[in-house]
């Protein structure tokens, strides 16, 4: 499982570009980081009140001043601002950010997003993710392509939204799928699957990009 | 130069059952640990509590007590949390649960912007946040059905202004007038909530004279702040 998720951490990595200001989820999302080229220059965008967010720092040297979203201790790279969280959110909205990665529960063939909530499940909240999704110029989805077998990717949301028509792109173990008007099309497909498993795994009509590109690993 | 400074019990000593309070903070870095504190010794009850998240419990991250808005749950003083996200504090789904806490989800970026509506005059906010989502669908805080406004073909969701009785607010430092910075990550929500409330309260972890700093040092002016409390440690792991 964890290889399959290195797999999608490293293909989403490729979709940043030189210059590019993105936001990381929390879990499989905050793994991209780790596979951004270097000669990428990318700054990392922190909810909670930076620009500029970086790795853990080693124990015994956190500085109580600098947690992540999560509020977990973290450091900041030489340029970060700082800003309080009407900034943050004004930077998110604004188109300011070009990219965000999270995660998701379900995603409709239209790009409707449901990732924050599941009926009679403990509460948890939505923290930053609507606004995210909304403003982020690129919303990417990393995750696994079913839910132990259960579609997430379907005709139409069953669960609660997080944001109508947000979602561009879906990477999973399986390829990389484009939301387009048409519907949803399968981009990269891994060597692993075929074009019947995919489909078979997923809950809506996938249409298949008719220059099908092999989803590589590295 | 009004005195401003106050004890930490004398600076919550009008906060009364059933009032309004906004906490800054997130996840606890930035609270007001002080202030949360002087709150639980003085025992006040039915309060509602406006804030990014329900703070922190006991061991997490290494926390040696609970932190920020986690203790003012924590000792039972809380009907309804105002917050945009509560799933680290799992006190308060237990509280949902057991029926003695109503929770309001509001989403991080409209909070901010609904508390700095308060604080700046506006008689609310526009924002695509929340459109054809629980959000739009849920009533508000106080109840109210959420108007949708369209404006050149997009739809927005008319969010209203979120005022408190208090606000409870920490700097890293301040001068004696009340000018203050918070640094680095611990800004997020004290910026705003300076002025979202009838009486402004900060701790600051460090207080200097009038002058002794360069003006440019502090981000928030002194005319918005109603009491300095000092003492307010940096916090330890």
């Amino acid at each position: 499982m964890a290889d399959l998720k290195e797999r999608i951490a490293k293909r989403i990595a490729k979709e940043f570009k030189n210059g590019d200001f993105g936001n990381l989820g929390i879990g499989l999302p905050t793994m991209v980081a780790n596979y951004i080229p270097s000669d990428v220059d990318v700054i990392l965008h922190s909810e909670n009140g930076f620009a500029g967010l970086a790795g853990a720092p080693e124990a015994g040297k956190e500085d109580v001043d600098v947690v992540n979203a999560g509020g977990a201790y973290v450091t900041a790279i030489d340029r970060v601002n700082y800003f309080d969280s009407a900034t943050s959110f004004g930077l998110v909205r604004g188109g300011h950010l070009d990219i965000t990665v999270l995660g998701a529960m379900q995603v409709a063939e239209n790009g409707d997003l449901a990732n924050w909530i599941v009926p009679g499940a403990k509460v948890a909240g939505m923290g930053g993710a609507m606004d995210l999704v909304v403003g982020a110029k690129k919303v990417i989805i990393a995750m696994l392509h079913t839910q132990k077998g259960a579609h997430k990717i379907l005709e139409k949301c069953t669960l609660p939204l997080t944001a109508q028509k947000c979602v561009n792109l879906i990477v999973t173990e399986m390829g990389v799928m484009e939301v387009t008007p048409e519907g949803i099309a399968v981009t990269e497909l891994h060597p692993d699957y075929s074009k019947e498993d995919i489909q078979a795994a997923t809950g809506c009509k996938l249409i298949f990009s008719p220059d099908l590109k092999v989803m590589e690993e590295e | 130069m009004v005195n401003k400074f106050l004890s930490a019990d004398e600076a919550v000593a009008g906060v009364k059952d059933g009032m309004t309070i906004m906490v800054g903070g997130f996840l606890g870095t930035g609270s007001p640990e002080i202030l949360m504190d002087a709150l639980v010794r003085k025992g006040v009850k039915h309060l509602t509590v406006i804030g990014n998240d329900g703070g922190l419990p006991i061991g997490t991250y290494g926390a040696k007590t609970a932190r920020g808005i986690a203790k003012l749950i924590d000792a039972g003083m809380v009907d309804h949390i105002i917050a945009s996200h509560v799933g680290m504090n799992p006190a308060i789904a237990d509280g949902m649960n057991a029926g003695t806490l109503k929770c309001t989800l509001v989403p991080q970026g409209t909070l901010a912007e609904k508390i700095r509506a308060a604080n700046y005059g506006l008689g609310g906010v526009l924002t695509p946040t929340g459109v054809g989502t629980p959000v739009q669908d849920d009533p508000d805080e106080l109840g109210r059905k959420k108007q949708i406004i369209e404006i050149e073909g997009k739809e927005y969701l008319l969010e209203m202004p979120l005022k408190a009785d208090y606000a409870f607010i920490r700097a890293s430092v301040c001068d004696r007038f009340g000018n203050f910075r918070c640094d680095k990550a611990t800004k997020n929500f004290n910026y705003v909530m300076a002025g979202a409330a009838d009486h402004v309260v900060i701790a600051s972890e460090k207080v200097v004279e009038v002058g002794e700093l360069d003006p440019e040092t502090f981000d928030v002016a002194g005319v918005v702040v109603d009491t300095i409390v000092e003492g307010e440690a940096k916090w330890q792991i």
